[in-house]
């Protein structure tokens, strides 16, 4: 692929960034995506929407979430200095806000009364009922069976906050599958329902919108790393499942050539294993939920059933932005193993008093790795996505406790 | 002149009314699939959809996506759908033969070896459902090679699209009667037939109608203005119980019969 000037001109016009993205859609859904598209387009440069999307960051989530110094950690590990972006202090606890609260405007902007979404580890159906009750939008959120059963407590939060969550029971019946059904929903009523997809994936223009609502981390950690330290980091890491929150810190140093981006993906058991969510890592160009990406599939182009221990990173696909920036060799994409990932929990937790989302764990083991490897004068800053708060029955379920 | 364009030449002349069951290729039977695509023809089938089992079939409702479930955890797969459509043709050389499904399979599988081993099996078009007309470029070698191109419109489509959807699609345009999934029950006979003119008016090729036509009735009411109909998830489902091959073909005849019957009558 050919040198790329600025990152930031993708999308192109057809919603590609490079061979990936698109629109690979049914028919019924080409028409409310290009009115999504055009209303989108409006919006975006639209001076109030913006002012009232800032307000809301601002007073409802609590932003600039700050970048904190794991001095402890650091010390600890014996190497580069570990900033933490703690968007795991956002109201409901994880970066996933940014998005629902700017995708909600833009449904409240449309005339559109019923939201739809899919979860995985439930922290998108969270973020997506909260800003349902604070808008007054009705609000149903798929989930995969097996991600109700592992994720209790999300379910019951996003009741409380007055959603219906409807268990899915096709294939996996994780992530994709939920992904599937909000789009068959979405397909069957699209006069009066909005699709808040909580990931950079899905057709055009989602990929760009979640990035765009998301990249507010990436604009504030930049301008908080050059007020704090006089100077941007030497490498920036997150989590990768579908990616929101990595393209999310990414974006707005995609330009910044210095600045070394590592994506930190789920290996599972390891990647060797075959049980692992690893997309960049271990998969090929395909078409899945409306782009084109990589994905896990089998020789007959079958979606493989993935493994993580983060409910948050268990996707057989990734955005197609994480999938440009990956062939054009901007951005590395490594593999972090659940026990990697547990090991960084509990160190964080020890030596920063942070109990960090299972999906941030695996950015967190990838700072440990990087920093290790670097001098005492350099800078590591990690995207710590979300808290832990709802993987507690997890961690403990697997070291054998019954709480 | 192809076998689908000869296929629909014929119904005109005859001034009939084509019949195109659709059933997921492998189910509920792999071993039955190639005796029930003869007994379709023999029940008056004109042209045959093989659903390609997807993992991840978006568009599709419950009883496709779980055909193609269990076609999927028996084996089933883009290379075994081409062999049954060669086999298929050593008895039946002029049947046209669709297949219909997601892009993912033929990406993987590489869509120029697809569309060659699919030619030369005996492939007549191509319905990839996720595969809209603004993504020309990806389905340009099923065109190279020969396959025809058989595109969707539906209610939602708008009026500048249905011309460009016009302008590509071969073989038939294959219009779908309400947003929504595959197999659900809601549809208005006389806005279908309203906008199945509109379309017959602008489209080079006839118009085939499904997505809610289920049984002898609806296909008549529909059959009175569409070239042809698509039956589909109601045919899945009476197949999905099917013991053994002989099983699956009456079902499959049982099931047609009365369709055909309903279409030809309205003919006459």
């Amino acid at each position: 692929m050919s040198k790329i000037e600025d990152y930031s001109a993708f999308p192109d016009a057809r919603g590609r960034f490079g061979d990936y993205g698109g629109s690979y859609v049914a028919e019924t859904l080409i028409a409310p995506l290009a009115e999504l598209t055009a209303a989108y387009e409006t919006l975006r440069v639209d001076p109030a929407f913006i002012a009232e999307f800032e307000r809301d960051l601002k007073y409802y989530v609590g932003r600039p979430s700050p970048i904190y110094h794991a001095e402890r950690l650091s010390n600890e590990v014996g190497g580069a200095r570990i900033l933490l972006k703690r968007e795991d202090l956002n109201h409901t606890g994880a970066h996933k806000i940014n998005n629902t609260i700017g995708q909600a405007l833009v449904a409240r902007a449309m005339g559109k009364r019923r939201i739809i979404a899919e979860t995985g580890a439930g922290q998108h159906g969270v973020a997506t009922a909260t800003v349902c009750a604070r808008f007054g939008l009705d609000c149903v959120v798929y989930m995969g069976e097996t991600d109700i059963e592992r994720q209790k407590i999300n379910v019951y939060r996003m009741k409380l906050l007055g959603a219906e969550v409807v268990p899915v029971t096709s294939g996996s019946k994780t992530l994709k599958d939920a992904l599937n059904e909000a789009m068959r929903d979405w397909v069957t009523n699209v006069a009066d329902t909005f699709y808040i997809i909580g990931t950079v994936a899905g057709p055009h223009p989602y990929p760009q919108m979640v990035r765009d609502f998301n990249a507010v981390v990436g604009r504030e950690a930049r301008a908080q790393m050059l007020e704090q330290y006089g100077r941007l980091p030497d490498v920036i890491t997150a989590c990768v499942g579908g990616g929101s929150n990595a393209i999310g810190l990414f974006h707005a140093f995609l330009n910044d050539r210095d600045v070394r981006i590592v994506g930190a993906e789920a290996a599972g058991d390891g990647i060797a294993t075959g049980r692992h969510a690893a997309s960049l890592a271990a998969g090929r160009p395909g078409v899945l939920h409306g782009n084109r990406t990589y994905v896990l599939c089998d020789d007959d182009g079958q979606i493989t059933e993935t493994h993580s221990v983060s409910a948050g990173l268990d996707y057989p696909g990734v955005g197609p932005e994480h999938a440009f920036l990956k062939d054009t060799g901007r951005a590395e994409y490594v593999g972090i193993t659940d026990e990697e990932a547990l090991a960084a929990f509990h160190r964080l937790a020890r030596t920063e008093g942070i109990l960090a989302a299972l999906e941030s764990s695996h950015a967190v083991a990838q700072a440990i790795k990087l920093a290790r490897q670097l001098p005492k004068d350099q800078l590591v800053l990690c995207n710590l996505s979300g808290r832990g708060d709802k993987d507690v029955h997890t961690i403990a379920a697997r070291e054998g406790i019954v709480l | 002149m192809s076998r689908i364009d000869r296929r629909f030449a014929e119904l005109h002349a005859h001034g009939r009314t084509g019949l195109i069951p659709f059933v997921t290729a492998g189910d509920p039977l792999p071993g039955a699939q190639v005796a029930l695509m003869h007994a379709l023809v023999e029940a008056g089938a004109d042209l045959i959809e093989l659903g390609v089992p997807f993992s991840d079939p978006m568009a599709d409702g419950p009883v496709i996506q779980h055909a193609s479930e269990r076609a999927i955890a028996k084996g089933v797969g883009l290379r075994q759908v081409l062999a049954w459509v060669r086999d298929f043709r050593v008895r039946d050389a002029t049947t046209p033969i669709v297949l219909m499904g997601y892009l993912n399979p033929v990406e993987i599988h590489g869509a120029s070896r697809f569309a060659s081993e699919a030619v030369e099996a005996g492939v007549d078009g191509v319905l990839l459902v996720d595969c809209p007309v603004e993504e020309s470029d990806t389905a340009a070698p099923l065109r190279d090679a020969g396959l025809q191109r058989i595109l969707l419109a539906a209610p939602t489509t708008t009026d500048e699209r249905l011309g460009r959807v016009c302008e590509a699609a071969e073989g038939f345009l294959y219009y779908v009667s309400f947003a929504g999934i595959t197999g659900a029950d809601r549809i208005s006979h006389d806005d279908v037939r309203e906008r199945v003119a509109a379309i017959k008016r602008r489209a080079k090729t006839p118009v085939a109608v499904g997505f809610g036509v289920r049984d002898a009735a609806s296909a008549a009411a529909i059959g009175a203005f569409a070239d042809a109909v698509v039956i589909g998830s109601a045919l899945v489902d009476r197949l999905a119980e099917a013991t053994d091959a002989n099983d699956a073909c009456a079902r499959a005849r049982d099931f047609l019969a009365p369709i055909r019957a309903a279409l030809d009558a309205r003919g006459r």
